[in-house]
């Protein structure tokens, strides 16, 4: 019998609001509250709650059999508080469910685990209490932002006492190796790893209303005969996916929410397959070998890498100047200085400066606030220029 | 393929966009093998003069010592025909120009759009009844010559496109660059509003060198749009070397260069150049052009008490333009309405990174450049901070700008014109 393991990331940034090179020095507040709002209310209306209902009515009908889990950064917390506390309430009935394995990430969906230790540890620290406060349990399986993985990252998490981690089944990492075994960290073999499938996953995450793709429409049907076709010595199906994915990326006319109704209840039947929480899993399974990833991997783009938010010009120096900053702000002990300084790394504001889809369009723009990477950019350094001022303010 | 082609003007007279793209479009063309009868008027300076003359490659002013260029005028016939009709002429400028001449209008019988015809070599009082002399002779030309296409440039040439459609019934092209409405914003000359929606309504095929340009031919001229295609212009970029030229101050530079006419936005420069100086003592603002609007801007820019930090240099050309972008942090170009615009990709060449407005064809085929609405003085400015002080943003311009500047070329226009010269024979 094989395993289905869903986790669902859950996530959203606080946006900047338009901050001009004069506000620098006069307006501290960088934040668009806004618009920050209204797509929490639109996506929890399309989204969250519908989402939330769907899986906990699953939940009760299959009596515990299946199983989810979810990973929420700190900043989507903070956010459902202000704006959409009816959604944190129905993810606290999912966990009430005994059915549903809440993940640790860091705070603000950050790259901080590519630059500070330190820091990577205290966000993780913030995002894991948030858990504890709202949900009442406290993670044992580990998220990075975006994915991102590399053997050093999975080691630090080793040492925060994680004992397994969620990754891209990236083809240049893999090779040979199918992702639908369980794998465990290069350098402490005790952190396990699991690596998402990405077909399975991309044919409903991405894939599934587009009418051009050969396999339109996909049906739950249709879908187990895909999961049947895997080796039968294979243990493990990860279908890692944005939570976004339901009534929002694929809207609920594409009938994505029927298709969630029906496949689990079709995979139980058919006698083949479980559902597990990644710890579980980590409890259950062996591991397969090790994974070598000297390298970050993520699940974003064809290139699995991390040029979604780091490599060009614009990137590079935002990221520096924000990081460079780390010493000074933590050396003020001022905690709204040091809780503004951690919602910049948000890695959205990152992406928002990628150039790579000038050439491919339309995906990245999707929730985007600016109409190119470099009104971003400016936008973004104009804030970094505030807070560098307030900062030094505070240091005199 | 043989294309009668009416233009405005052509290297080395030239005296703004308009020759440089006809100069790079018959190139292109006739590296594809359209040959061309390209017809252009000019003033003689001899009263006495033929009314036209033909000229072949050793007498036109440009170097014709590679074999491209060879090539190029065995392509390529070129004549000249008398007139006043110069570039960028409006009625009342012609008026200005020519009102000392004597004038002998009794034997100015000829109308464009009847099918008589008859000849002299007087000019026309006024700058429409010059646009008609110039028709009458396109027709006596294309009596004169074989081609299976003709296409015209631009509103003073749509009337002789015209009337060598009518001698000849070839399908007729006219290629639009500029409208009314990008010269005169909504106060239009209606004279020349009429021969524009004319030539569109006669013309088999219509080019607009941006889709913001096609939209206005569609909306403001009521023209069927299955008729209407953009076609963006190239680029000619030759090897570009620094010029040997620093700058004598200390400060950063930010450049608007251009005409300064209502089409240009320089007002809107003006206003961001304030904001900007008012935040930021290391600047200064160079506004290099003339215009009918240049004695506002210096009114303006003293009135806001920032002429120590905002300078007027006047016309440039040749070599000054090459030294303008070489001190240049900044390129700002804020039409309210450009069809396409050229200027902002020689900055990009001279590796300045550039400021355009929404407003311009330009901005549908450009990423390396910072696209703003012409009006937006805040972000404008905003805009201009951000290039000066945030280098990441420098850097990356010029790592990319250029070389996207160099993927606009010629060779793609032709042979999208030339498809639309196929669809017609």
């Amino acid at each position: 019998m094989k395993t289905i393991c869903f986790y669902f990331q859950v996530h959203q940034p606080f946006r900047l609001k338009r901050y001009r090179f004069f506000d620098i020095g006069h307006d501290h507040y960088y934040f668009d509250d806004y618009s920050n709002r209204t797509i929490m209310r639109k996506v929890a209306e399309k989204c969250y709650l519908p989402a939330n209902q769907l899986f906990l009515d699953l939940i009760h009908k299959m009596n515990g059999a299946f199983k989810i889990s979810y990973s929420i950064s700190g900043v989507a917390i903070e956010q459902f508080e202000k704006y959409a506390p009816d959604v944190m309430d129905s993810f606290k009935r999912l966990a009430d469910t005994g059915c549903v394995e809440f993940i640790a990430e860091t705070y603000a969906h950050s790259l901080a685990a590519l630059k500070s230790e330190e820091e990577f540890a205290a966000q993780v620290k913030i995002q894991t209490g948030l858990v504890e406060k709202h949900l009442g349990m406290t993670p044992v399986s580990f998220r990075n932002t975006e994915l991102i993985y590399s053997d050093a990252i999975g080691e630090m998490v080793a040492n925060m006492g994680y004992k397994v981690m969620l990754t891209e089944g990236a083809k240049h990492v893999l090779g040979w190796k199918s992702p639908n075994f369980m794998y465990c960290n290069a350098i402490n073999p005790r952190l396990k790893v699991l690596l998402k499938n990405f077909r399975l996953s991309d044919d409903i995450a991405f894939r599934f209303s587009n009418k051009a793709w050969e396999e339109w429409p996909l049906t739950a049907d249709k879908y187990i005969d895909w999961l049947n076709s895997s080796d039968d010595k294979e243990e493990v199906i990860n279908l890692f996916m944005d939570y976004e994915t339901f009534g929002e990326h694929q809207w609920a006319e594409t009938g994505i929410f029927d298709f969630m109704k029906a496949f689990p209840e079709m995979a139980l039947h058919s006698g083949n397959y479980k559902f597990m929480t990644p710890s579980e899993i980590a409890d259950t399974l062996t591991p397969m070998s090790a994974i070598h990833v000297p390298y970050p991997i993520s699940w974003a783009d064809e290139e699995r890498d991390l040029t979604a938010w780091l490599g060009n010009e614009l990137q590079d120096e935002a990221f520096k100047k924000l990081y460079d900053l780390e010493e000074k702000v933590k050396a003020t002990g001022n905690e709204q200085i040091i809780k503004e300084w951690r919602m910049l790394q948000t890695s959205d504001h990152f992406y928002y400066l990628c150039t790579k889809w000038f050439s491919d369009g339309d995906v990245h723009k999707y929730f985007n606030p600016y109409d190119s990477p470099y009104s971003a950019f400016i936008n973004y350094m104009n804030v970094i220029s505030d807070f560098i001022i307030r900062l030094n303010k505070l240091q005199k | 393929m043989k294309v009668l082609m009416f233009g405005w003007e052509f290297p080395p007279h030239i005296t703004g966009g308009l020759g440089t793209a006809c100069y790079g479009l018959t190139r292109a063309l006739s590296s594809l093998g359209v040959e061309m009868i390209f017809v252009v008027p000019r003033l003689f300076g001899d009263e006495n003069a033929p009314f036209m003359r033909l000229r072949n490659a050793s007498d036109i002013e440009i170097a014709t010592d590679t074999e491209e260029q060879k090539l190029f005028w065995e392509k390529m016939q070129y004549i000249e025909v008398n007139s006043r009709i110069i570039p960028y002429l409006d009625p009342e400028l012609y008026s200005r120009l020519f009102e000392n001449t004597l004038l002998n209008t009794e034997d100015i019988k000829y109308r464009i759009f009847s099918k008589k015809f008859s000849f002299s070599g007087e000019y026309g009082p006024n700058l429409m009844e010059e646009v008609s002399r110039y028709a009458v002779i396109a027709s006596a030309i294309a009596l004169q010559n074989n081609f299976e296409v003709i296409h015209s440039h631009d509103w003073l040439t749509y009337p002789a496109g015209i009337a060598a459609k009518e001698v000849s019934g070839k399908p007729l092209v006219i290629h639009v660059h500029a409208t009314e409405f990008d010269r005169s914003g909504e106060n239009i000359n209606q004279n020349v509003y009429d021969i524009e929606r004319k030539g569109m309504l006669a013309a088999d095929r219509i080019i607009t060198v941006s889709n913001l340009t096609r939209k206005i031919v569609i909306e403001k001229y009521g023209i069927s749009e299955d008729k209407v295609f953009t076609v963006y212009n190239g680029v000619q970029t030759g090897n570009f070397s620094e010029p040997d030229f620093t700058r004598g101050v200390s400060e950063k530079i930010v450049t608007f260069l251009g005409r300064i006419t209502y089409q240009k936005g320089p007002d809107y420069f003006v206003e961001a150049a304030n904001l900007v100086i008012n935040k930021d003592p290391n600047v200064r603002f160079v506004m290099a052009g003339s215009g009918d609007m240049l004695t506002r801007m210096i009114k303006r820019v003293a009135k806001l008490g920032i002429a120590d930090k905002f300078h007027f240099t006047g016309f440039l050309k040749g070599a000054d333009v090459h030294r303008m972008f070489a001190i240049s942090d900044v390129y700002v170009m804020p039409s309210v309405s450009e069809p396409f615009g050229i200027s902002p990709l020689e900055a990009m060449t001279a590796n300045v990174p550039v400021i355009i407005s929404k407003q311009s064809g330009v901005s549908e085929i450009l990423n390396h450049a910072i696209k703003i609405d012409f009006w937006d003085i805040d972000e404008m400015a905003d805009s201009i901070y951000g290039l000066l002080h945030y280098e990441g943003l420098t850097t990356m311009f010029k790592k990319y700008g250029r070389s996207e500047v160099e993927q606009l070329k010629w060779d793609h226009a032709a042979f999208r014109v030339k498809e639309i010269y196929e669809s017609l024979v």
